[in-house]
């Protein structure tokens, strides 16, 4: 086994090897061990997260036809550093009245329901943090933990902007996590499995095809988790100056912001793991665990771009008519869906690869079309009432 | 002692420590927050007791969503989040009586239970724990009717909060 083939096992040997050496117990080495390998995937994921913001900035201005940063460095590649120099030396303000100790946990929950994500994340076949076989319900507890720390904030913050926007988010939060559930039981149900690690093994054929349907109300439920355009109203500006993360300045307004991309960075691999494959593309994996990573991280950097182009091309809905799509059209449509996709699992179970496939993708398609013909009838039969009211009123 | 034992007893005194803070706390909203470490604390032990599905669970259901909702029904019904008034009432001693004797019958039946004094033999290594609870939840001679009634138990507390809350004045917008 050599280092190119499966680098963890090869290092944490390595590195059981040394701490014996030095005459630590094997049970202290291995957790010394488990406590470096957290570290070094913390940290990387910062560096990324540093990246990230470039990215985000880049990409914001090629989509409203500007340039972004290009003053610092090739392609204004340093100016991210420069941003979190300038966080770091702000002056660190407490509002008036803050709840203190909430106030200052509140940021540090934030990133770390994010980052606990990553424990699940299968980067390469060998390499993941943890192969819990609870993997899809952990990604939605560590949602949970997000959302407290934004009533928190809000809450904390002793400023009534703050506390509206923080509402507005826990509503959405919480109904949304209602279909981003249901999609993710799709998966569950065609991997038999409700591990991360064990979905993308399974997942000779990308489950997308399969759930094409699945795979959208997901990236919608994941944006609106995510906080981000069209279900942004926490931060409405015109109303809400900044929504929950107002009163924060600083590093603890950094942690929110860095917090909130890695956040949709880590979806956007989600939604990879789930319907695209994760680490496979045509047998890339097997040939080194690197480009197994690179493929992931490729696969994520789409899905990022995607929800990117989603948030800065659609305008902001109202929060009545987005939790109104949420329960009354997302859930019962994800819901349909889960049923349909389980009968038409165990129906097609023996039938032939081709049958399966088009069996599973039409079921979708159906699906897909019977829901929208309901609410297109419903819209037009609202659309009609509302206009005889109004001609009942020209009339008087 | 071993690792397990100490992180038990780590987490079993901060659970009670927060349980503790939740009743006698004065804000509000800070009693909601130490019921979710409170909570937290519980799921810990579930982890430790290799209950994985259970600790996910209870994070997902209590922290997720109960104690969110008490935070919000908390922040949208008191003007002041400080509780004035005593925090004692004049049934205190029953309260405490009732707990004494509920610990007490506890310990008592424990006692005479010989799993008390046993140490439980580790799951096999190909053992799915949530795979068995699974099936275990479906099947006829498991608890398939406990389940069943517990959902419709669910559903007819859902559809009555759909009717409390329904006014048909203004909600129905089919007239």
């Amino acid at each position: 086994m050599s280092f190119w083939n499966d680098p963890l096992k090869v290092a944490a040997d390595w590195l059981l090897g040394v701490f014996t050496g030095w005459g630590m117990p094997e049970l202290a080495a291995n957790i010394l061990i488990g406590f470096l390998g957290i570290l070094i995937l913390i940290s990387l994921l910062m560096v990324l997260d540093i990246g990230l913001v470039w990215v985000e900035r880049k990409v914001v201005a090629r989509f409203q036809d500007r340039i972004g940063p290009n003053r610092l460095g090739p392609f204004g590649l340093i100016q991210p550093f420069a941003d979190i120099i300038k966080l770091m030396i702000k002056e660190d303000i407490t509002p008036a009245g803050a709840d203190k100790v909430i106030y200052n946990i509140a940021p540090m929950l934030s990133m770390m329901s994010v980052l606990i994500l990553w424990a699940v994340v299968p980067l390469a076949p060998a390499i993941l943090g943890v192969d819990l076989n609870i993997g899809v319900l952990y990604i939605i507890a560590a949602g949970s933990i997000g959302t407290l720390s934004i009533i928190m904030a809000g809450w904390a913050s002793n400023n009534k902007f703050a506390l509206i926007g923080a509402f507005r988010q826990v509503a959405v939060m919480i109904s949304f996590e209602v279909p981003m559930l249901a999609t993710m039981l799709i998966p569950t149900i065609l991997a038999g499995s409700m591990g991360t690690a064990a979905i993308v093994e399974k997942q000779d054929i990308w489950y997308v095809l399969l759930a094409p349907l699945g795979a959208l109300i997901f990236l919608i439920a994941a944006i609106a988790e995510l906080g981000r355009a069209p279900f942004d109203l926490a931060e409405g500006e015109s109303e809400l100056v900044s929504g929950y993360n107002i009163e924060y300045s600083g590093m603890k307004f950094g942690m929110f912001y860095a917090g909130e991309l890695l956040h949709a960075f880590t979806f956007g691999g989600f939604w990879a793991i789930l319907f695209f494959g994760g680490y496979r593309f045509f047998g890339l994996e097997k040939v080194s665990p690197f480009l197994a990573i690179a493929v992931i991280l490729f696969k994520a950097f789409i899905g990022y771009w995607l929800i990117m182009w989603v948030r800065y091309t659609l305008l902001r809905i109202r929060i009545d008519h987005m939790l109104a799509f949420n329960w009354k059209f997302l859930t019962p449509l994800a819901f349909t869906l889960i049923m349909v996709t389980a009968l038409m699992n165990a129906l097609l179970a023996g039938a032939p690869a081709w049958l399966y496939i088009a069996g599973m993708f039409l079921s979708n398609i159906v699906v897909a079309w019977g829901a929208l013909e309901i609410a297109r009838f419903y819209s037009r039969r609202e659309r009609e009432r509302i206009e005889g009211k109004q001609v009942v009123a020209a009339g008087h | 002692m071993t690792g397990e034992q100490i992180v038990f007893l780590v987490v079993a005194f901060f659970t009670l420590a927060a349980g503790f803070m939740v009743v006698t706390t004065r804000n509000l909203v800070h009693a909601a927050l130490w019921l979710v470490a409170a909570l937290f604390g519980v799921a810990v032990t579930y982890v430790t007791l290799h209950a994985n599905f259970l600790a996910v669970v209870q994070v997902v259901v209590y922290i997720g969503a109960i104690a969110i909702l008490f935070i919000f029904a908390v922040m949208l019904t008191r003007r002041d989040m400080r509780d004035q008034g005593p925090q004692m009432n004049k049934n205190w001693w029953l309260g405490a009586l009732l707990a004494v004797l509920t610990f007490g019958g506890l310990y008592f039946l424990l006692q005479g239970w010989e799993g008390m004094t046993k140490t439980a033999t580790s799951y096999p290594v190909s053992f799915d724990a949530i795979s068995e609870l699974g099936s275990a939840l479906v099947s006829p001679v498991g608890y398939v009717l406990p389940f069943e009634v517990a959902s419709v138990l669910l559903v007819a507390a859902l559809v009555g909060a759909v009717y409390v809350a329904f006014n048909p004045r203004n909600g129905d917008t089919r007239k």
